[in-house]
């Protein structure tokens, strides 16, 4: 049992990984807030199995930390901004869906290279997956660089987020509580941030197209 | 009653205070009242600290040594002179039609908390509050750099907010690995991640994650330092919000970023013993000191020119604390002191000039000292100063720096001359005509607070001439303290 368990963490795992690449190649923007929920789901199982196998109790407040933060407040919140920007069935054109992908494979094996020396010093049950961790750490990264409307970027941010939690699972035992309490608080007062400042974006400029927010620029 | 507790309590009830009355008629002093009681109450905290040591206090989350005690006299003291300053220039602002009585009280409270995270994210004992408190120090000034609406400071807070974000996320993410090296060195818990204890058993903590966690932070709080190439927030940042806000975020938040990255450069010396953190520090403090001299020549806003500045000092310091050993900290802490009254100094000015004009571009400020002759001595003094003019505390600790440089480093000597040559050029030439000359600028509806600008000039003035014994012992032990 605890061996099938032990490796569901590896599934899981992939599971974030796919969704990271899912997330690059998505144009639609309602698709897109279901992805994330669905990767922060997956989020919230990985490291409650974690925490079962381990027995380190503060890893089930942890997930359900991620899951009413990131399956439940934050999906809501996304929904009623594009609701009420009327966005909802937007879709984005996306140049060059192949390139950004090979890119993003290139991404994969780096982070494996990287965490590899890393995670066989970690005695964490889950410390294979610090490079997948790392991975969507990287390709999160790498939409926030392609997308250029102001949703998008933020769930690109907002999945930077997931990867960084699930890396301080997979190489830790799980970040001190206060840590994680805190870092919980900044995300969600930076997305309510974001949320007043995508309506203050769109009554300026009527479009949340940030390609309109490239005027700053040395001579 | 503790002081520290009241140094961090003060910032936090005023945010709340102020989000209730911000846009009072007498808001502008209740936010210099409560700046005043923080800064008071750090006075007290480093009284104590002078007469017994460092201490740690609340089952050790917090603590005061030589190294943060200056800081955070440091941030009160400019935090209280900015709410003077920005008292009649808020004022000023709201005339103009810039400021709501909602976004007054979006200033005033947001102004308390920003002061409030950046005490938080000195005093805190825990690498990761540290960082918790840095990011909610960025969230606390998303708001006010877009506060006046424009295009450009939408741009501005848009970048600011992605580009910080990124990059401390980065720095989270070398946290997981140093707790992930603590871990294995001292073992878990709430204790693994607490500064004192990292650092008595840095000799334990595994060199090769160090090394790699080391990079990440370094990059991730560079972000906040603005070292090139991620410091593209910067200048927009400073340019777009509020004058107050620039003086703040250039005197105040890059000093509390570096010091993010001291902190975790004393583990990952005491890790690594092969001098990298060190080489790392330096390489991006020479390629921002020169990149950013060069850009300045390029400048027409006066506050954005003023922003390179502000990147160009923060590589220097960074070059001084790579360099290392007791010399070069004592000179880079220095430099942290002298640039943060400095530039405060100079943004004060130079955002009273800006509302006279009407405007901050360069060829619009003529004339300063046929206008106002405070507000044209305190930009050509402050600019003086800045540049490293003997005998201000600037010239004291570059002196110091490059002295070291030629010693440690030689090679990097040049690129430094140059670099500060060319910012001489750069800045002098353009502040000449801003001064002095033939003018069409208007008086302003409200006197402008003057005060806080010649009180840091002649601070950075004292500072250059005379250090007085207990500074210079705390510089002293701190520099020691940084090691290197």
């Amino acid at each position: 049992m605890n061996t099938l368990l032990a490796q569901s963490i590896n599934l899981f795992a992939v599971v974030l990984l796919v969704l990271a690449f899912a997330m690059i190649a998505q144009r639609r923007i309602l698709t897109l807030i279901h992805l994330f929920t669905l990767q922060g789901a997956a989020l919230a199982v990985a490291t409650l199995i974690v925490g079962y196998l381990t027995g380190q109790h503060h890893l089930y407040f942890s997930a359900a930390l991620t899951f009413v933060l990131k399956v439940i407040l934050i999906p809501i919140l996304l929904h009623r901004v594009i609701q009420r920007l009327n966005v909802r069935w937007d879709v984005e054109t996306l140049f060059n869906i192949p390139t950004t992908m090979l890119i993003g494979i290139v991404l994969v094996i780096f982070a494996f290279n990287l965490a590899a020396p890393i995670a066989g010093l970690s005695t964490s049950i889950a410390r294979g997956t610090l490079g997948i961790a790392l991975a969507c750490v990287l390709l999160s990264f790498l939409m926030m660089i392609v997308r250029a409307k102001a949703v998008p970027q933020v769930i690109g941010f907002l999945s930077m987020e997931n990867g960084l939690f699930f890396a301080a699972t997979a190489a830790t035992s799980g970040m001190p509580m206060i840590v994680e309490l805190g870092i919980a608080f900044d995300v969600l007062v930076g997305i309510l941030i974001l949320g007043v400042f995508m309506f203050q974006i769109r009554e300026q400029f009527d479009s949340l197209d940030i390609r309109h927010l490239e005027k700053l620029k040395e001579d | 009653m503790d002081p520290l507790l009241l140094v961090l309590a003060f910032p936090l009830l005023g945010g709340v205070l102020l989000a209730l009355w911000g846009d009072r008629e007498r808001a502008g002093d209740l936010n210099a009242a409560m700046s005043l009681l923080t800064l008071a109450a750090s006075v007290w905290l480093t009284a104590i600290v002078v007469r017994d040591g460092p201490l740690t206090v609340w089952g050790e989350w917090f603590f005061v040594d030589p190294l943060n005690v200056f800081l955070v006299t440091l941030t009160a003291f400019v935090g209280f002179t900015t709410s003077l300053f920005s008292r009649p220039y808020m004022r000023i602002e709201r005339d103009h039609g810039k400021m709501t009585p909602g976004r007054m009280r979006l200033f005033h409270s947001m102004y308390q908390l920003f002061n409030g995270m950046m005490l938080v994210a000195l005093t805190t004992n825990n690498l990761g509050i540290l960082w918790v408190a840095m990011e909610a120090a960025t969230l606390t000034t998303v708001l006010l750099v877009s506060v006046y609406r424009t295009p450009a400071s939408l741009e501005a807070a848009w970048k600011y907010f992605i580009l910080c974000g990124v990059g401390i996320a980065q720095a989270l993410f070398g946290t997981i690995l140093l707790y992930l090296a603590a871990e294995r060195a001292i073992g878990g818990g709430d204790g693994a991640l607490l500064w004192t204890h990292l650092a008595q058993s840095k000799h334990l903590l595994d060199p090769e994650i160090l090394s790699l966690a080391f990079v990440f932070l370094l990059l991730g709080y560079g972000t906040k330092v603005g070292l090139v190439p991620v410091h593209n927030w910067l200048p927009d940042a400073h340019a777009e919000g509020p004058t107050p806000i620039s003086a703040v975020l250039s005197g105040l938040l890059l000093n509390v970023a570096l010091y993010a990255v001291l902190r975790c450069k004393v583990l990952a010396d005491g890790a690594l013993a092969n001098g990298l953190p060190g080489r790392m520090m330096i390489g991006f403090g020479l390629v921002t000191v020169v990149v950013a001299a060069f850009f300045l020549l390029r400048q027409r806003d006066v506050k954005r020119m003023f922003a390179y500045s502000s990147i160009e000092h923060m590589g220097l310091m960074t070059f001084a604390f790579g360099l290392g050993g007791p010399i070069a900290n004592f000179a880079g802490l220095l430099h942290m002191t002298v640039h943060a009254l400095v530039k405060s100094a100079i943004f004060f000015a130079v955002g009273h000039a800006a509302q006279k004009a009407g405007s901050q571009a360069m060829e619009d400020i003529r004339g300063l000292l046929k206008v106002s002759p405070t507000v044209g001595w305190g930009l050509m003094l402050g600019s003086l100063a800045i540049l490293g003019m003997p005998p201000f505390g600037v010239f004291a600790s570059e002196f110091l720096i490059l002295t070291t440089a030629m010693r440690e480093a030689p090679w990097a000597t040049p690129f430094l001359l140059v670099a500060l040559g060319v910012a001489f050029a750069a800045i002098f030439g353009r502040v000449q005509p801003m001064v002095f000359g033939e003018t069409s600028l208007r008086p302003l509806a409200h006197p402008p607070a003057l005060l806080p600008v010649f009180v840091h000039l002649g601070l950075a003035l004292m500072l250059g001439l005379y250090i007085p014994p207990y500074l210079d012992g705390w510089y002293r032990q701190a520099a020691l303290m940084i090691g290197g």
